[in-house]
């Protein structure tokens, strides 16, 4: 029983991992019909953020919160570079959209090389995230590590901070206006220029945040973002194409699924039982699990 | 009278005897570029070149650096103390980039375009595997010092590293002694991992050990927390740990949140050592089993020497660790065999090896000709919250290496 529960639970933290990465790219994939390759880098900008700063402040709590803030503008701000010089020239142009951050991944990955030197880095967990709670005693009992939890926490937060944004705020209002009509968009008043790089600025920044959580589960390296870029991809599309509900129960039930048949089977067959759920599922439901029409791809 | 069918045969027949011919032509010209079986050696200026192939990026980089530069050191040492055969050492490096194609062409870079006369390097079985057919294919020499899977013994190939009869043996004799009944196995998806545990598998059924569970993750994975909760609810005496590279991040953090310690379920590791250790994090290790033929603690003066000169060189910081120990000897092993046979052809270093020694930081080392392996003792060793292995049993003498098993009963029918 306690078994079900804690392969919930490592599910549950999958999904809360897969869904941090997949929001920000749900946000400029689905809402800005770009395909952002270097979605991972900028996953990977926010762990080496973490990085950093721990470098220079010894208290590994502190350096950690300090981080989530940090890398969110430090990923942010190499999104919105990104936009101004690259994107906004193939915004009619999504494949395109593509090839070129392919390029750029490659770039940003190089770049990582350079300054920090080819090895994958570790960093220190504060102590208040070594712990676990552990729930009914006995034999096998639950456990629930403070990492894991403290992701989770992250996740949700922020989905909800996301979709208070997108609902209740004017640039929330301004995103979708541009989103649903461009053109009408802009003839009432929208800068539409300026609220593309603003949604770029926030997809790309929870890509930072999603970074300093991968801190917390392995070791932070140039490529850490390829590792993850195509999971995260993958719930994009099954959770419908520009709907942040869709993505959340898709990243969930990804990552459950993953959990539970690893646990039955092995790690390489879990990936396979996953893919091929998905194909299965994208044949009877192509337009993935809610979606909304884009200015682009729907 | 020939009908159409037995002209159509015919003029297969002709076109498969003329492809076969055209390509054996093909061989012959390739062969004639790269001297048939014995690599060319530039021996023409007043250094002599080695090749150091390590992954200097990549999932693997953590480890392998530390290999390369306890080879780097090696050298300098030589050539200080006047070089080989009156020759200053040139090193050539190449990274491998934790990928084996890219292996196998730098190997073939150093051997052809170079003209190497050794390669010092290599560190996963698969990299190993990757580069084999070129320095067969070249007779050309590679010493590889990194532990490994056994079942493998190539002319060209000197392994400084331990086999399976040095290390895994020894921790499962170890593990037994301690009333280990029942073991899980968990290790990274490739060949030594997979090889380690089928010849585990076999000595556990020999020796009425129970085998609960097996679990392989692949290379540069992160995601453990299945596999730390399948380990948890097994309720296995020990693990087995065959994992490579930076994954033990990942998975003895789960380990930890799982709630296992090295009280309640320790586990023995064969594949991580003093730099690994302070990578992962002692808070995760502390208490935990490894085995190994060396570690940094290991009393000799030649490891007095060796720590002091490495640390010297890359800071007090650095840990020293098996790997980089075996890199080292191995540099040492090939300056004695040269000097043995007054020239650096592979032909002469290779009949000039056997029962050559060194007096390596681990203590003396013996090449054994036959296997081109060395006699090496081994070392259990438990980490300790400063991030260094203390000793806590070792076999006493070298032990033989024997790649094959062939002088373990249970061991029967693994080496096909």
């Amino acid at each position: 029983m306690t078994v079900i529960l804690s392969q919930s639970f490592t599910g549950i933290s999958i999904g809360a991992v897969l869904l941090l990465i997949a929001l920000g790219l749900s946000l400029t994939f689905g809402q800005m019909g770009v395909i952002n390759m270097a979605h991972g880098e900028f996953i990977m900008a926010g762990a080496y953020t973490t990085y950093v700063l721990q470098q220079h402040l010894t208290d590994a709590g502190t350096s950690l919160l300090l981080a989530l803030p940090a890398a969110f503008a430090v990923a942010g701000a190499l999104g919105v570079l990104l936009e101004w010089a690259l994107i906004r020239r193939l915004y009619t142009r999504p494949l395109d959209t593509l090839l070129v951050t392919w390029g750029v991944s490659l770039l940003l990955q190089q770049l990582a090389r350079d300054i920090f030197g080819a090895p994958n880095v570790q960093t220190r967990a504060p102590e208040w995230l070594t712990g676990r709670i552990t729930l009914f005693g006995g034999e096998h009992p639950l456990t629930l590590s403070h990492a894991r939890l403290f992701i989770l926490t992250l996740a949700l937060t922020a989905v909800v901070a996301l979709t208070l944004t997108l609902r209740r705020t004017p640039l929330g209002r301004r995103i979708r206006a541009v989103v649903q009509h461009r053109e009408l968009a802009e003839a009432s008043g929208i800068a539409t220029a300026r609220v593309d790089r603003l949604t770029f600025f926030i997809g790309s920044g929870l890509a930072g945040v999603a970074g300093v959580a991968l801190t917390l589960i392995g070791p932070i390296g140039p490529t850490m973002g390829t590792n993850i870029i195509i999971d995260a991809f993958l719930v994009v599309v099954v959770g419908g194409i520009g709907r942040l509900r869709g993505a959340v129960i898709a990243a969930f039930a990804l990552g459950v699924l993953q959990a539970v048949v690893e646990y039955s089977t092995t790690v390489s067959l879990a990936k396979v039982a996953v893919l091929i759920a998905i194909v299965a599922f994208l044949q009877w439901r192509p337009q993935g699990i809610s979606t909304v029409r884009t200015r682009s791809l729907a | 009278m020939p009908t159409a069918r037995g002209y159509r045969l015919a003029s297969c027949v002709l076109a498969l005897a003329t492809a076969a011919a055209l390509s054996g032509c093909g061989a012959r010209t390739g062969d004639e570029d790269t001297a048939p079986g014995a690599a060319t050696i530039d021996t023409s200026g007043d250094t002599i070149k080695v090749g150091l192939l390590n992954s200097l990026s990549g999932t693997m980089a953590i480890s392998e650096v530390t290999v390369r530069d306890a080879i780097l050191l090696a050298i300098e040492e030589i050539n200080a103390d006047g070089g080989v055969l009156g020759k200053q050492i040139e090193p050539i490096g190449e990274d491998g980039a934790s990928d084996w194609p890219t292996f196998a062409e730098k190997a073939g870079k150093l051997i052809q375009q170079d003209q190497v006369a050794a390669v010092f390097g290599c560190w996963t079985s698969a990299s190993r595997k990757a580069v084999l057919p070129v320095f067969e294919q070249h007779g050309a020499l590679l010493f590889y010092p990194v532990q490994y899977e056994g079942l493998e013994q190539s002319p060209n190939i000197f392994y400084t590293g331990a086999t399976t009869n040095q290390q895994i043996v020894p921790a499962l004799d170890y593990l037994r002694e301690q009333g280990v009944a029942s073991l899980y196995l968990v290790g990274s998806d490739y060949v030594f991992p997979r090889t380690a545990n089928m010849i585990i598998e076999a000595y556990a059924e020999a020796h009425g050990i129970e085998i609960l569970g097996e679990d392989y993750a692949p290379l540069g994975s992160t995601e453990f927390a299945t596999i730390a909760n399948k380990v948890e609810a097994s309720g296995a005496d020990a693990v087995f740990n065959t994992l490579n590279g930076d994954s033990n991040v990942s998975f003895f953090k789960e380990y930890d949140a799982a709630g296992l310690t090295a009280d309640t379920m320790p586990v023995l590791s064969v594949s991580i050592a003093e730099e690994e250790v302070k990578g992962i994090g002692t808070q995760y290790l502390t208490g935990q089993l490894t085995s190994w033929n060396y570690y940094q603690t290991t009393e000799s003066p030649a490891n007095e020497a060796f720590v002091a000169a490495y640390q010297a060189k890359y800071g007090a910081d650095r840990p020293t660790s098996d790997p980089m120990e075996a890199a080292y000897t191995s540099v040492h092993l090939w300056k004695e065999m040269v000097e043995e046979a007054g020239s650096f052809e592979v032909a002469d270093v290779r009949a000039a090896a056997d029962g050559i020694t060194f007096d390596a930081p681990e203590g003396t080392v013996t090449v054994d000709g036959e296997t081109q392996h060395l006699h090496k003792t081994n070392r259990i060793g438990r980490i300790e919250a400063d991030g260094t292995i203390a000793e806590i049993w070792s076999s006493d003498q070298p032990i033989k290496p024997d790649p094959y098993l062939k002088e373990y009963d249970w061991a029967e029918g693994l080496a096909r």
